[in-house]
């Protein structure tokens, strides 16, 4: 952990030591986004003439958070918000709030293989808490083939296929559980890595679709992103209003159209929203509210270069979402994100306010 | 004049050596520190022995940690694995070093030395995509059906026969751990006396009792010393493991069910480990894995120590 401050603060001092008019943000955090920050960060560049660089290290969220905290990154990177007890910790010793800010999308998707099944399965929420709590164990199940009349389901064992390595999308996956199956809260729960009842653990997206794509019978989870790349055949979820929807642009970006508390720290899976995915997440910038706190911003300009990179993702820079397969902020997502920005303050000046009323 | 400044030169150079030396030990020790700060809070929550013998890891619910699982996995998998290897290992050794004609053994070496420089995620990818679906398909299976016909009482300690999980971790690890032990054993052999050989020969001795009688026991420090190596190799192995063991928290007990080690469990919760006792049990692992390698390390050059001793007073 030293090391990686070191090499952080490192690279910051000879960033700034090497250009005195170039600006370097460094941020860490989640690897899920990290395509979608290297573009945010190349685009950025361009935009401002090379004024200002991005610097983004994808040490997974755990590893953002704390850098967060330590105050070793201008701003911190995580694929779920910061939990009750680290909000208080950051008001507890650095008198100020932490803010999440959502800027991109992202959805985890059952994928499977299920040889001479050509159509795309219908799964419900309780139906995939069972598989996963190992009590389906067959596909011809009556569960599963209630939810898919047409489709004439093999006798085969189902092989179930979870991450090994923790990470935001096993977060993403055990939430959605959680909410359909109480069996599942109560056994399992919520988290990054958690104590899986049954399956075989795959290491990394890679893992899962490997160990997928190799067992006829398996079902795993991985990112839509992947799955998309990889051409997966993934099923089609049933949501809150009843609908079997399918993991796309569009269902992800409607997930988010519902009604979001001020300090967007909230969970999105099984949304109300009738046309939304219901396994889909944020992925959060994390800042100060009062950046002066933040050792890693050294003036005011380093503060208002900050806060002008976040408008600049949650305005224009979310044109690069969707071409990435990750999913643009919905209006309603976008007003709190931007609202949230806007509570920044840098020395007692209010500089979010007056950048984004701009 | 001169002499006063060789003798000089001499001090600083021996001094040099001593502290560059000492950095070496004061690093291990360092790291075993670090180590062992990182995992305290883990530690002092469940005590050192209620760490490495509990058996639920659970970061969720419960929010236990215990690193039993992982111990017995590193064990089961790195003794079965240094097993597997070790009789083709010294064969290959001994046909490279007396049998095969030069250009063979030159041959030979080169393909070992390759074998050693493979990077494990490659023998990874290898063991997900070609060895787990072949196991599964031409070992697991068969034997499964086979065990629930005649042998039912076997079926519970063979577990599902997904490919993925204990067995093929420890048939993949041999192949990354045979060239240490068999480049090692080779040189051993390669150095032991000529005079040893032609005195046997002499005796009337065939090849295989020279080789019984003269040669493996004054090669047997490198042999050992090799096996030891192998095994230190195949306790640190992170990425292949990882890959096919199925990484399951429970304790394993089925041969073709998942488990997971030490370095694996490290490997796969380390980056996302947010709350501070996850971390610091993870840390904690690291902690007996460095004792469980000291340990090994320790052993290996106790044997090594005490052939050489043998085979001096045997010249």
């Amino acid at each position: 952990m030293r090391k990686v401050q070191a090499v952080l603060a490192i690279m910051a001092l000879a960033g700034a030591a090497l250009a005195q008019q170039t600006i370097t943000l460094v941020g860490a955090g989640a690897t899920f986004p990290y395509p979608l920050m290297a573009k945010y960060g190349d685009e950025y560049t361009k935009l401002t003439g090379g004024k200002v660089r991005i610097n983004y290290q994808s040490i997974g969220s755990g590893g953002g958070i704390r850098q967060f905290l330590e105050q070793t990154v201008h701003f911190g990177a995580s694929d779920a918000p910061l939990d009750d007890a680290r909000m208080k910790e950051v008001r507890d010793r650095f008198k100020t709030n932490a803010l999440n800010i959502g800027y991109a999308l992202g959805a985890v998707v059952p994928a499977y293989n299920l040889p001479g099944v050509k159509e795309t399965l219908r799964f419900s929420g309780p139906v995939l808490a069972d598989i996963y709590l190992g009590k389906i164990k067959t596909w011809n199940d009556p569960a599963l083939q209630e939810l898919n009349p047409d489709v004439k389901l093999p006798p085969l064992p189902i092989t179930v296929v979870h991450r090994s390595d923790g990470s935001g999308t096993t977060y993403v996956w055990v939430d959605y559980l959680s909410k359909v199956s109480s069996e599942w809260a109560q056994k399992v729960g919520r988290g990054t890595s958690v104590q899986w009842p049954v399956g075989v653990g795959g290491k990394g997206n890679e893992g899962v679709a490997g160990v997928v794509k190799q067992t006829p019978g398996a079902i795993g989870y991985v990112e839509l992103t992947y799955a998309k790349q990889n051409n997966l055949a993934y099923g089609a979820v049933k949501n809150k209003a009843g609908r079997f929807i399918l993991a796309d642009l569009a269902t992800i970006k409607a997930a988010a159209n519902v009604p979001l508390p001020g300090d967007m720290r909230v969970s999105i899976t099984d949304t109300a929203a009738p046309d939304g995915y219901p396994i889909a997440s944020f992925t959060y910038i994390l800042l100060y509210e009062n950046l002066s706190v933040n050792k890693a911003v050294k003036s005011e300009e380093e503060a208002r270069a900050l806060v002008e990179f976040v408008k600049w993702v949650l305005t224009d820079g979310q044109k690069f979402n969707e071409p990435l397969i990750y999913g643009a902020l919905s209006p309603v997502a976008q007003q709190r994100a931007l609202a949230l920005l806007s509570k920044t303050t840098y020395e007692g000046k209010a500089i979010g306010k007056e950048i984004v009323g701009r | 004049m001169k002499r006063l400044y060789s003798h000089f030169g001499d001090r600083v150079f021996a001094a040099f050596l001593l502290l560059l030396g000492l950095g070496v030990v004061v690093l291990a020790l360092l790291m075993a520190y670090e180590l062992y700060r990182g995992g305290s809070l883990a530690l002092n929550r469940f005590g050192l022995l209620g760490f490495a013998l509990g058996r639920e890891w659970d970061p969720v619910i419960q929010k236990t940690f215990g690193a039993w699982p992982y111990i017995l996995g590193t064990v089961i998998v790195s003794l079965s694995s240094l097993f597997l290897s070790f009789f083709p290992a010294l064969a290959t050794a001994i046909f490279a070093a007396e049998y095969a004609p030069r250009w063979l053994a030159q041959g030979l070496n080169f393909l070992l030395d390759l074998m050693a420089a493979v990077p494990s995620v490659v023998y990874g990818l290898w063991g997900i995509f070609i060895l787990a679906p072949w196991l599964r398909d031409h070992v697991q299976l068969p034997l499964y059906m086979w065990a629930a016909e005649h042998a039912s009482w076997l079926v519970p300690f063979l577990g599902v026969p997904t490919g993925y999980g204990l067995m093929t971790a420890i048939l993949i690890l041999p192949s990354m751990i045979v060239p240490f032990t068999a480049a090692l054993a080779r040189d051993a052999i390669a150095l032991v006396p000529r005079e040893q050989r032609e005195a046997a020969y002499a005796l009337g001795a065939t090849r295989w009792e020279v080789m019984r009688l003269a040669i493996l026991p004054l090669a047997r420090g490198g042999i050992v010393a090799g096996a030891f190596l192998a095994l230190a190799r195949a306790i640190g192995e992170t990425m292949a493991v990882t890959m096919v063991i199925g990484n399951s928290h429970k304790l394993p007990y089925t041969l073709f069910g998942g488990a997971a080690t030490m370095p694996s469990v490290i490997a796969n919760e380390f980056t996302e480990a947010v709350e501070d006792l996850h971390l610091s049990a993870l840390i904690a692992v690291g902690f007996l894995l460095f004792w469980v390698s000291m340990a090994v390390n320790f052993t290996a050059a106790w044997v090594l120590r005490r052939q050489e001793r043998l085979v001096k007073g045997a010249v």
